[in-house]
């Protein structure tokens, strides 16, 4: 048996030959990962990555898994390469018996009686959930500061935010709480936690994943995507959840791609990769310029042209966002009204009538984030301004697509640093939503256009020795692209580190322990 | 476009039932405020000819055949409900229309 | 003013031009609902035909359903509509505890069917064409159930209960242009008009078209304006007019309200009607607030529906006869004069004879029953004759009875009644209360004998062939027999008695 130690840290991939060659047990795997959690996510400065831990039923599926394994035949053969690999979801996905909140207290409690088509796809491929992972609340943030249950924090530092909303699922990933999780994308919320935690985190095409099941922030930017710690993990875990499904009316009728045989490819060779004029320079962090500098330099040296594009619309691209997004959740979020299920409050005076009680419900249930993106997308709904607002942000969608098209008819794939800055502190930017939504102005434009989106650790920031993420964005329907060119450079990336970024995070047992004892 | 104040936020709250106090109102407006300024380039980017974009990946004809699929149990519906009564949801009285 | 101030409907119709407008929902009867696979059946234990869909869980998505879209091309087509090249659902928002998600998904401004007309033939024999803006899809929201309180409604309930089983069954509201012209004959128009909808939509076979049960539903709109001026007065949109008969009163009542208003000198309300069945009047709902920004925007969780030319065809091919011209083949299938057909429609029951003459009746018999039976109770109980719930079997059951002298007529008649009073089948109240046709011939002889000494010029006049005379000698017999005779067995034995062959 190998140590637990090394056990999670092997990527998803080698836990899957392992598993396979009967080296190691899922229940030992399962095991390894629950006391992982046990020994960093809990207390006054634990990870806090997990709003749930679903230890039993995941065991019971790693202990089948083993079964199957063990009796060999036709039924191990047919057992899925990442059976018995557990996962962590995050919390906005829904589960048949674990609650799902949403990071929310309108959802506290709350157990769904159905599962998403995604976590359908996670049980008949046999991997453990391992729990539900912290979020903002309903997704609205970029730092996980807006869950309603605490704050997530940053591996590499604690006193940091591991970038959000799915910064739960990143911090697991990067706490070596968990080899995969599933995270939700609707402006960044997978790349981004991504990048500021050193992880590998996927925003396929929109449609290429159902969305049945997430819970909808806005509608026609969301979409549920890999959070690995290495790109071929990412494709190993899209090639689960992806393909078509009947129950999404956006879902593609597309097979999906080979996208594990793009993660292998090896080679870039030829391929034109476009810089985003718009997206680096002015605003940008230097370690983080510097970290994308670095990356274009290998890329080069393997063989890939780089080419450079401008993408004039992409300035208008967080303003549409924030029309957009608002506009949809606030539609989204109006079934949360105390009637049929979740939180229910009564008005503390005044007469008890149901518009009031669902006034109190939602006034109590739910987070100023949550409360402000409401405000403004009903507002940009309203009658008078829907053209101005709503329509306008429509047509600043048309113009972004555009200069997609434009781009990708001189560039493969296109290139920028994921996020502007590396991890900020907890507490930062929470009184300046203004400054927090700018977290989001390099990886929006791709939910805009509906183009999928990955981000890979491109190395540590100079200034701060924290994370820097690498942005890699190709055309719709042509993920696949992204694992080539992503493996290709994380492979780049790692020979000239000596080996995974994490690598050189801190030993999170030790920092816990220590921050605890100040 | 028009500034948002403290009477908007209202009228909005009201609209999204949201109960909101005066002192969330006046913050509120001030935070909306600064937001709406900020996209307020949206409205001047896109001329009149650009078509609006609504579905990133455009389809069209998603249908579902006339099959019947599963159902709950009264009892399922019911299992999240804050309040119920004789298999029914239960909500206070609605006199908006009286 | 006193609100419940009404003009005389003819003081009225001297002052004023009425406008006419109507929104009709008609439910479909799809297996399952608009967006959901859940079953669309009225009438199921509270909450037990939704899935999360219905209920509004936390992660859901609608798909529609391909027939309901069917349907309402076929509804569009046979409404003389266009039938749009592509077309979108949309949200329109608004909170309200029948509605799961706080929205309700409605085409808003892309309705699938538009530009339409239908043409109403009026009691007299003329035409008069309605012109349809729209026909577009929507869904049903579920039933609420006010609980406490006097009256069981929403004023003073202490509570409300809700049941989403009818959340999400697909409905097709359509939608005319203002009817301007319809003069004093507006009640009577708005009547056939939405008697008309519902004969085209049962025609299709899309909808199970039963008012009663609310599968089609009617908001009118009325507004007057003074004769000779060409700007529309302000409306008042009354709400869920549930029956034919409803619908012309409340066009009545509602032209009579306005012309009190009007009169008064005071402006009428742009508001919400509720119509009141037992005192056939309307009260003030809702007034139009700002609370009525519904903030509509593309469903984005659905994609654009874009009908082929090729599939409006093929439906287009499905269509069944109009019912114009079924009412043509009818007529001529039944050998009904003109007038006792137009009788027969207007007394809106020639569905019900074409059941009846399907359940095994003759046309004469179904149309004896239903004309000169049911029309009159339905009529004394203030309802539509097919809301009796008058089944053709029972009528062809009767009639068979009659005709195998079991019983007569006037016995038949009185079984009816127990069958509406819920007695039982036919033969069960016969049974019960023990009507029976005199059929032993010798009490009838007896009598026939004490009505012909009775009237012995009759008699005479029968021996010498006025065979027509009979009717005194027989109603004779049937009054000395309190009617227990079998009229037709007393005729034979009459004229055998008298040697006289018929």
């Amino acid at each position: 048996m190998t140590d637990t130690n090394e056990l999670i840290r092997l990527t998803a991939a080698a836990l899957a030959e392992k598993l396979a060659a009967g080296e190691v047990t899922s229940v030992e795997v399962t095991q390894a990962y629950l006391d992982r959690i046990a020994a960093v996510d809990g207390g006054e400065r634990g990870v806090n990555a997990f709003l749930h831990v679903n230890a039993e039923e995941a065991l019971a599926v790693a202990a089948e898994v083993d079964a199957l394994r063990a009796a060999g035949g036709a039924e191990a053969e047919a057992l899925h390469v990442l059976a018995g690999v557990p996962i962590a979801v995050k919390d906005l996905i829904v589960t048949v018996g674990q609650p799902t909140t949403a990071g929310s207290k309108i959802l506290e409690g709350w157990y769904s009686p159905y599962d998403a088509t995604v976590v359908e796809r996670l049980r008949a491929a046999k991997m453990p959930i391992l729990g539900k992972t912290n979020l903002d609340e309903f997704a609205m943030g970029s730092s996980t500061e807006h869950s309603a249950y605490g704050p997530t924090r940053n591996p590499w530092d604690l006193d940091r935010i591991p970038g959000g909303s799915g910064g739960g699922s990143a911090a697991a990933v990067a706490a070596f709480e968990a080899p995969l999780a599933l995270g939700t994308d609707t402006g960044g919320s997978i790349r981004q936690p991504g990048a500021v935690t050193g992880t590998v985190g996927v925003k396929p095409t929109y449609g290429s994943v159902s969305r049945y099941g997430a819970i909808a922030m806005a509608s026609s930017l969301d979409q549920i995507g890999p959070v690995s710690r290495t790109v071929l993990d990412s494709a190993l875990l899209h090639q689960v959840i992806g393909g078509h499904d009947s129950r999404d009316s956006t879902s593609l009728p597309d097979p999906l791609a080979d996208l594990v045989a793009a993660a292998k490819t090896g080679n870039v060779e030829g391929l034109r990769i476009g810089i985003i004029k718009e997206l680096h320079g002015e605003g940008y962090q230097a370690g983080v310029e510097n970290r994308f500098n670095d990356a274009l330099e290998l890329l080069k040296e393997a063989g890939a042209e780089i080419v450079e594009v401008s993408c004039p619309n992409f300035q208008y691209a967080l303003g549409a966002y924030y029309l957009i997004m608002p506009s949809e959740a606030s539609s989204n979020l109006a079934k949360f009204d105390g009637v049929r299920y979740g939180l229910r409050v009564l008005p503390e005076e005044g007469p008890m009538t149901i518009e009031r009680v669902m006034g109190a419900t939602r006034a109590a249930g739910f987070g100023d984030e949550v409360k402000r993106r409401i405000i403004l997308g009903t507002y940009a709904l309203s009658a008078g301004y829907y053209d101005a607002y709503y329509g306008s942000a429509q047509k600043v969608r048309t113009l972004v697509q555009r200069d997609f098209d434009a781009a990708f008819t001189v560039a493969d794939v296109l290139i920028s640093p994921t996020a502007p800055t590396t991890a900020f502190r907890l507490g930062e930017k929470l009184d300046d939503p203004l400054a927090m939504y700018l977290n989001d102005v390099a990886t929006i434009p791709a939910n805009l256009a509906g183009v999928p989106g990955l981000s890979l650790p491109g190395g540590l920031a100079d200034e701060d020795g924290l994370p820097v993420g690498i942005q890699l964005l190709a055309p719709a329907r042509e993920d696949a692209r992204l694992y080539r060119v992503g493996a290709v450079l994380e492979s780049l990336l790692e020979a000239k580190w000596g080996g995974p970024l994490l690598a050189q995070a801190p030993a999170l047992g030790e920092l816990v322990e220590a921050k605890e004892a100040k | 476009m028009a500034a948002i104040n403290r009477d908007d936020v209202a009228h909005l709250a009201r609209l999204a039932h949201i109960e909101m106090s005066a002192q969330e109102l006046d913050r509120m407006a001030g935070e909306l405020a600064v937001i709406v300024d900020s996209v307020k380039s949206v409205g001047e980017a896109a001329g009149g000819d650009v078509p609006a974009t609504s579905h990133p990946i455009p389809l069209t004809n998603v249908f579902r055949e006339d099959v019947v699929g599963h159902t709950f149990t009264a009892e399922q519906a019911l299992s999240g409900a804050p309040d119920s009564l004789d298999f029914r949801f239960k909500v206070p009285a609605i006199l908006d229309e009286a | 003013m006193n609100p419940d101030a009404i003009l005389s409907f003819e003081e009225a119709m001297e002052k004023y031009d009425p406008v006419l407008g109507f929104e009709v929902h008609v439910e479909l009867n799809t297996k399952t609902k608009m967006f959901s696979s859940a079953p669309n059946v009225f009438g199921d234990e509270p909450n037990t035909n939704v899935n999360e869909v219905d209920l509004g869980m936390p992660g859901v998505l609608p798909v529609v359903n391909k027939a309901a879209i069917e349907s309402s091309i076929k509804i569009g087509l046979a409404l003389n509509c266009k039938i749009a090249e592509s077309c979108r659902f949309a949200r329109k928002n608004y909170f309200y505890p029948d509605t799961p998600k706080n929205f309700q998904t409605s085409q808003y401004d892309e309705p699938i069917a538009y530009d339409g007309y239908l043409d109403i033939e009026l009691s007299d024999g003329t035409v008069f064409r309605v012109e349809i803006e729209r026909a577009h899809m929507e869904e049903d929201a579920g039933k609420l159930t006010h609980m406490g309180g006097a009256t069981g409604r929403i004023q003073g309930a202490d509570f409300s209960l809700v049941d989403y089983n009818r959340a999400g069954v697909p409905l097709v509201e359509i939608v005319t242009k203002p009817i301007e012209g319809a003069g004093s004959r507006a009640p009577e128009l708005a009547k056939a008009y939405v008697a008309a909808v519902r004969e085209i939509v049962k025609n299709l076979g899309v909808s199970d078209a039963k008012m009663e049960r609310g599968n089609v539903r009617c908001d009118a709109n009325v507004s007057l304006r003074p004769h000779g001026r060409e700007r529309f007065g302000i409306r008042s949109e009354t709400k869920n007019v549930n029956s034919l008969r409803a619908v012309e009163h409340a066009v009545r009542y509602e032209i009579q309200r306005h012309a009190a208003v009007l009169d008064s000198g005071e402006p009428v309300i742009q508001e919400t009607r509720h119509w009141h069945e037992d005192t056939r009047t309307t009260t003030s709902g809702r007034a139009k607030s700002d609370a009525d920004d519904y903030r509509y925007f593309p469903e984005p969780d659905l994609v654009p529906v874009v009908p082929s030319r090729e599939w409006v065809e093929e439906l287009r091919a499905t269509l069944p006869e109009p019912p114009a011209a079924r009412r043509k083949r009818l007529q001529a299938d039944w050998g009904y004069s003109d007038l006792e057909f137009r009788d027969v429609v207007n007394a809106g029951v020639m569905d019900e004879i074409e059941e009846t003459i399907a359940a095994g009746a003759s046309a004469s018999v179904a149309r004896k029953w239903w004309m000169g039976e049911i029309v009159g109770r339905a009529k004394n109980a203030d309802v539509d004759p097919g809301q009796l719930g008058v089944q053709p079997a029972t009528i062809v059951e009767l009639a068979r009875m009659v005709e195998e002298g079991k019983i007569n007529n006037k016995m038949a008649s009185e079984v009816l009644d127990g069958v509406l009073a819920g007695e039982g089948s036919p033969a069960e109240i016969v049974e019960k209360r023990g009507l029976a046709v005199v059929s032993d011939d010798g009490p009838l002889l007896e009598a026939i004998d004490a009505a012909l000494a009775a009237q012995p010029d009759v008699a005479d006049k029968i021996r010498g062939g006025k065979v027509q005379a009979i009717g005194a000698i027989v109603g004779g017999v049937m009054k000395a027999t309190r009617g227990q005779a079998d009229a037709g067995r007393v005729r034979e034995l009459i004229l055998e008695k008298l040697g006289v062959t018929a």
